[in-house]
């Protein structure tokens, strides 16, 4: 420890970097940063650096609004802004409180707290997230920059310019990317980062969704995460795909099974699907995630699991590498979510399911898609939540939720999308005036 | 201090001692150079102070037998009065630097200093150099022709561990246990992670200098059994 803080002051030095970006999240995941300057890192490093808690979002609690953001010295990164000569250094902050206890309303807490179960139990959790996005004119209207499709090679067009350097950045600033192309939707983009432990993926996850966008500004375009920007397109989703590891183990993998699951990973699953209709809210938590998972746009629908349905909800690819590429890929996710929040749902799901010995329901088969709804709950296949109000309702009765959010950030989080809902619920849209003011 | 000085003659002149004394540095007198081999420290002498005031004949001698080793001694620092200064032309190789006699005692102690300061930077341990990668362990920094890499605390570590051992293969367990230590949870996995991590930061023209050996682990650079197939021109 003292050496990485030594690492992380010298590098500051030596580096002539003249201010240090503290970063952390919200409830709603936004990300939130302030900067110091090189003087302040060392006291910061040590201490803490103070701040008042209330003027961010989810964190209000009149009594407690003094708060310490403490630097996490491992996520020290340099930054290069353009035009700018020396590096801008940057870490990611726990929140504590000024007795010096972690703050549980901070949702890197939460992850921390549900990957320290994990690992009671001898399970390292990886992530590699599909991150899907729109690149629009503005944003002020959905004017996409090209009209290409899934996989088309566009030379000369500005986005798969604009992709390239968004991933030489990304690469710049360790986060690897796997693979990337022009997805279905005209001006839609995929990246594809390569998996990594779960709490560094959700602090790549806050830096990836600023450098697009950034990247977008600076060449005059809008990058958006809505999960569905455009009725009629697909939307964007975050596909996780999820995996356990025992040591240097995938404790996933069986190749003695037809589906190459061990129990665990089936246990797993089971947990996932159980839980699913729990957890959405937290998955797909903006009123407009609702438009995106409806049936026909390849987002899932219907709580079931299957090996090369890309409709299902949990999927399990066939593992390319025999030994270790046994993963589940969990497909409700969308890129607005608040990662640390989502990341620990789904594993604490997936280990409960483990817990309690879930017995994995059969694989779907593709007439469910085409069975009446009826067919699909005399089967019991359920539908995930129809609506945010609907997400909530299921989320508000979860004490398994309760439990792994904790208390500050479970009520919050309630409390808030209720007036989100409201609020929309209040609107009239311009879907109600096309349809009733002529004819009513 | 480290590694004494080796100091000629013995006994050198009292002053010389004095000011060595004073100046805090550790150092063995040797009479000879056969004499100045056998009493040399095992990790080598941290340089050499000749006096050429009374014996010059024996003084090049032993400056000469300490630069034709396979290691040469350095830095060495000539003591010289104003009438033999003649006799060090053509004899630039013996050393690297020298002092006037009578030498007033803050002149013998900064050019030490400076000798100290420059071998330093050019040789000492705290540079660690492989093809065109420079790292400096003073200062934690790391640069590929001159380009100064961005790297957070483990994926410095982990190329300086690499960098210092070039040409031998390391399992995951061996840089889990050697880089991250024992108490490290994350598991082996973690090591892949962050060498998909370092390569994406080489860059593409010096990623492959660590090499993926298959069902075992990794290698920094060339395998001491031969040249790898992407290195063949």
């Amino acid at each position: 420890m003292e050496r990485q803080l030594e690492y992380v002051l010298r590098t500051v030095e030596e580096r002539n970097v003249r201010f240090v970006r503290l970063w952390f999240t919200d409830v709603s995941g936004f990300l939130k940063s302030f900067a110091i300057t090189p003087a302040e890192l060392e006291d910061a490093l040590e201490a803490g650096m103070e701040f008042d808690g209330s003027c961010i979002e989810g964190f209000t609690r009149i009594q407690e609004s003094d708060m310490l953001a403490r630097p996490d010295p491992g996520t020290f990164e340099l930054v290069h802004l353009p035009g700018e000569e020396t590096p801008v250094a940057r870490m990611f902050c726990d929140i504590h409180l000024p007795s010096g206890e972690p703050f549980d309303g901070d949702p890197r807490f939460v992850l921390k707290r549900t990957l320290e179960r994990a690992r009671e139990k001898g399970f390292t959790f990886y992530v590699a997230p599909e991150m899907e996005y729109f690149y629009f004119r503005s944003a002020d209207g959905t004017e996409p920059l090209d009209h290409a499709s899934y996989f088309d090679l566009t030379p000369s067009d500005l986005a798969s310019e604009l992709r390239k350097q968004t991933i030489l950045a990304l690469e710049g600033m360790g986060i690897p990317v796997q693979y990337s192309h022009h997805e279905i939707s005209p001006s839609q983009q995929e990246i594809d980062l390569r998996y990594t432990d779960a709490l560094t993926m959700a602090d790549n996850i806050l830096a990836f969704r600023t450098v697009v966008k950034e990247v977008a500004q600076s060449r005059g375009v809008y990058a958006t995460f809505m999960p569905k920007p455009v009725a009629g397109w697909n939307g964007s989703g975050m596909h996780s795909h999820l995996s356990l590891f025992e040591g240097d183990v995938n404790a996933f993998h069986d190749p003695g099974d037809e589906y190459g699951l061990s129990k665990v990973g089936k246990c797993f699953v089971a947990g996932l699907l159980q839980h699913a209709r729990e957890i959405t809210a937290i998955t797909n938590q903006w009123v407009n995630s609702y438009k995106r998972l409806i049936a026909g746009y390849e987002a899932p629908v219907y709580i079931c699991w299957a090996r090369n349905n890309r409709s299902a909800l949990v999927r399990v690819p066939i593992p390319r590498r025999a030994d270790s590429g046994s993963r589940v890929e969990y497909r409700a996710p969308d890129p607005a979510c608040n990662p640390y929040l989502a990341f620990s749902l789904m594993l604490a799901a997936g280990l409960k399911g483990i817990e309690e010995g879930y017995p994995l329901p059969p694989e779907a088969t593709n007439n469910i898609f085409e069975m009446t709804p009826e067919e699909r709950l005399a089967e019991g296949i359920y539908n995930l939540p129809n609506s945010l109000a609907e997400a909530l309702d299921v989320m508000e009765k979860s004490e398994f939720v309760a439990e792994v959010l904790g208390e500050h950030v479970f009520d919050y989080f309630i409390r808030n999308k209720r007036l989100e809902w409201a609020e929309y619920k209040s609107y009239v849209t311009p879907f109600e005036i096309d349809r009733y003011l002529g004819v009513l | 201090m480290g590694e004494p000085l080796l100091v000629f003659p013995d006994p050198p002149p009292p002053l010389l001692v004095q000011t060595l004394d004073l100046a805090g540095y550790s150092w063995k007198a040797a009479g000879n150079a056969s004499l100045a081999t056998q009493l040399e420290p095992v990790d080598g002498w941290a340089g050499a102070v000749i006096s050429a005031e009374t014996d010059p004949e024996g003084a090049f001698v032993v400056c000469r037998s300490l630069r034709r080793r396979d290691v040469p001694v350095s830095p060495v620092l000539l003591l010289v009065s104003g009438t033999q200064l003649a006799d060090l032309e053509l004899r630039e190789d013996l050393f690297d630097d020298f002092c006037l006699t009578p030498f007033h005692p803050r002149e013998l102690e900064a050019r030490l200093r400076l000798l100290a300061w420059r071998s330093g930077r050019a040789t000492g341990p705290e540079v660690v150099e492989y093809g065109d990668l420079l790292i400096n362990l003073e200062t934690y920094q790391a640069a590929v022709a001159g380009r100064p890499l961005d790297l957070t605390y483990m994926e410095h570590e982990l190329l300086k561990f690499f960098a210092t051992h070039p040409g031998k293969v390391f399992t995951r367990e061996t840089l889990l246990s050697r880089v991250w230590g024992y108490e490290y949870y994350g598991g082996a996995r973690t090591v892949d992670v962050h060498v998909r991590r370092l390569r994406a930061k080489l860059g593409d023209d010096h990623a492959g200098w660590i090499q993926t050996v298959r069902s075992v682990g990794y290698r920094f650079g060339q395998s001491r059994w031969g040249v790898p197939a992407n290195d063949k021109p």
